[in-house]
């Protein structure tokens, strides 16, 4: 289903408003975690949040799933506004979390998994229909999953990160958020979940991803939206420096990282000179 | 038919597209694929049929009069009433909890059943389903301490243990035993009632076209699909092999006074509890609830209700296990439930291989399991050996079933099938 060609170029413009944010305050008692956030997530698109830690990045996604409630601030959703009270009612909408931890059943096999909680038939678990679907969805998503009769516990790292969003692509959700989906993946793993980002963008889904890694980031978003203690610090395109984006999370010329940037390269024109 | 036709004719299925992973398509892939399962420690069964033959080949040399028919009829009696019980512990080990008190809900309906049956004048019925119920409610109050007082089922189940123990005493009073009459259904049923030979071979029988109909279907459904399904040769083989072993086992019983009812009814619960286990949306949170909690919570899973149907099937049965050993023994008396009734139903649930880790496990372990303990008890008992040693070698037994439940369970970590 998807070429290298729609992975390498995204959609000639972004699809239909999927999710707006506006004015998102959260405070837990005297912290204000969130302070006047907006977003906006497009259908096909794919929005980084990055941040540093604390800058409110996992507060906002747990808004969005429905564990927390914002204080104040306006959510639309699909063009309507909505109140995410609950994990039930975000899920109902269409708003799937693939959260860090991926909260698989090693004992189970993975159609188990992909199906736990929402097991067809429940007298008589339809083995063959879940087995099918489950097939057709790791399909659809390109994974390399040799065996869905297999327990979870026998899977790579990438693959059950594979399992966990054919899990949350189950209910056809329109926007899925991604909870740090390479950290702890090994180089070739990484890879396989940022083509899976990638595939699911090219089904018309909204995604939003968070994460850690600014080469990760580049790699796969089409907007990368930076918040610093809790507040909206810059969007940028994928084309961004480095230095630009550290700068934007950091909230200064002057930090820790391009300090060390600079040191290590003095030394090297240094070494150079010697 | 050549290798190659065949070879392109399963690459087109579904689930059969990875090249990198084998699959056991004829008989000596089969048995392939069962020595690499047991070589990553994911044993199912084996080591209580392993243990059972060690067992039977040692006390059948020791007294020739362990295997012979009338002692297994007396066997299966036995193994009925703590079989029952067994069951419900597989219950309460599926979601990784434990019930300590089984063995003194046991005593304790068999004191009620007396109490209310002979003492009372009630109509047996409604004294057994009072014990039922009763039981039901021990289930649902350790299931409320769990749930929503967070205490640990250990410690409520240990505390429940002594309550219900002394519940039993206060029950049967100064007298110490009530004898319930002989002649009566229930002390019948629990002593004599056979199947005639007609019925015991017809459900043999049954129990392997069940078996080949069941196979039969899910193959054609799944050729349907475009899935990988089993062929007809080897469903017809499983079945013939279910017949043949279970009309082996019916006829030799039949030569001694036959097939008991209650083994009968145990067998049947057993099959019950497999498939609401196996094939229910019920049974698949259990087994989500025992691996990962917090993912089954996550996943929509009512964790709490889990937890209560658990803990109240675990009770319920074990009430019914007592009125079961009542009957057995004609009489509910103090010691009803008490010394290793309740060790025996736990250790038989784990030897039949249900982890104490939770998540793993099966309704038919609590039925080979029982049989390993009771051959134990009554082969001792045979060797005319006493209690106190009867004691220590079940101990033993039960400390190698659970050392060989860990070792597996960590060679199935290493193997990525934990």
């Amino acid at each position: 289903m998807s070429t290298s060609s729609d992975v390498d170029h995204p959609q000639e413009g972004p699809g239909k408003l999927v999710l707006k944010l506006r004015g998102i305050s959260k405070n837990f008692g005297a912290v204000s975690a969130l302070a006047d956030v907006d977003l906006d997530v497009h259908a096909g698109e794919v929005v980084a949040l990055v941040g540093d830690n604390g800058a409110g990045k996992s507060t906002l996604v747990k808004i969005l799933a429905g564990v927390h409630q914002p204080t104040s601030g306006t959510i639309d959703f699909d063009g309507e506004h909505v109140v995410l009270s609950d994990p039930a009612t975000a899920l109902g909408l269409g708003i799937a979390t693939v959260f860090q931890d991926l909260a698989l059943c090693e004992n189970l096999d993975v159609v188990a998994n992909i199906f736990l909680g929402r097991e067809l038939n429940p007298v008589r678990l339809d083995e063959v229909s879940m087995e099918i679907r489950a097939w057709t969805l790791l399909n659809e998503l390109s994974a390399r999953i040799p065996s869905v009769r297999e327990p979870v516990a026998s899977l790579s790292g990438g693959q059950r990160q594979t399992v966990a969003i054919a899990r949350s692509l189950l209910t056809e959700p329109k926007l899925i958020l991604l909870d740090e989906p390479t950290a702890a993946l090994g180089v070739a793993q990484t890879a396989e979940v940022l083509d899976l980002i990638e595939r699911v963008r090219a089904r018309g889904l909204g995604v939003i991803v968070i994460s850690h890694n600014m080469e990760d980031v580049r790699a796969v978003a089409d907007r990368i939206v930076v918040l610093r203690l809790g507040r909206n610090n810059g969007e940028f395109g994928p084309d961004v420096s480095n230095q630009d984006l550290v700068t934007a999370i950091t909230g200064a010329d002057e930090n820790s990282v391009s300090r060390r940037a600079s040191r290590r390269g003095m030394q090297q024109s240094r070494e150079a000179l010697i | 038919m050549t290798d190659d036709t065949q070879r392109v004719s399963t690459a087109r299925l579904l689930d059969r597209r990875d090249e990198r992973v084998a699959h056991a398509d004829t008989l000596s892939g089969t048995i392939g694929a069962f020595v690499d399962r047991v070589r990553s420690g994911d044993l199912g069964s084996l080591p209580v049929v392993v243990g059972l033959l060690i067992i039977c080949t040692a006390f059948q040399s020791l007294n020739p009069v362990f295997l012979a028919p009338d002692n297994l009829v007396n066997l299966l009696f036995d193994c009925s009433t703590v079989g029952v019980i067994s069951l419900g512990i597989v219950c309460v080990l599926m979601v990784g909890e434990i019930d300590l008190s089984v063995g003194s809900v046991s005593g304790f309906s068999s004191a009620l059943i007396g109490v209310l049956w002979v003492n009372q004048d009630w109509p047996v019925a409604v004294a057994v389903v009072t014990a039922l119920v009763l039981g039901a409610s021990i289930g649902a109050l350790y299931a409320f301490l769990f749930n929503r007082l967070g205490m640990p089922s250990f410690v409520s189940t240990l505390s429940g243990l002594l309550a219900w123990l002394g519940l039993q005493l206060y029950l049967l009073g100064s007298s110490g035993s009530i004898n319930l009459p002989y002649g009566s259904p229930l002390v019948n049923f629990g002593q004599m009632l056979v199947m005639p030979p007609i019925v015991s071979y017809t459900l043999a029988a049954l129990a392997g076209v069940v078996v080949f109909a069941t196979g039969y279907r899910m193959a054609a459904r799944r050729r349907a699909a475009g899935l990988s399904a089993s062929t007809l040769s080897r469903l017809l083989l499983k079945a013939a092999l279910v017949i043949v072993v279970l009309e082996f086992i019916v006829y030799y019983l039949n030569l001694a006074r036959g097939v008991p009812w209650m083994f009968g009814l145990f067998v049947g619960l057993c099959v019950v509890m497999n498939y609401a286990l196996k094939r229910t949306k019920w049974g698949r949170s259990m087994s989500a609830v025992g691996g990962n909690r917090e993912a089954a919570r996550r996943a929509g899973i009512n964790v709490r209700q889990i937890h209560m149907t658990a803990f109240m099937l675990c009770s319920t049965l074990a009430a019914a296990g007592g009125i079961l050993g009542a009957a057995r023994l004609a009489s509910s008396s103090q010691q009803a439930g008490t010394g290793d009734v309740n060790l025996n139903a736990i250790a038989a649930a784990v030897i039949g291989g249900t982890s104490l880790f939770g998540g793993r496990g099966s309704a038919y372990s609590a039925l080979l399991g029982i049989i390993v303990i009771q051959s134990i008890a009554s082969g001792l008992t045979l060797l005319d050996l006493s209690s106190s040693l009867r004691y220590m070698i079940t101990g033993a037994v039960l400390a190698v079933a659970v050392i060989v439940d860990s070792l597996a369970r960590r060679s199935r970590v290493s193997h990525g099938r934990a």
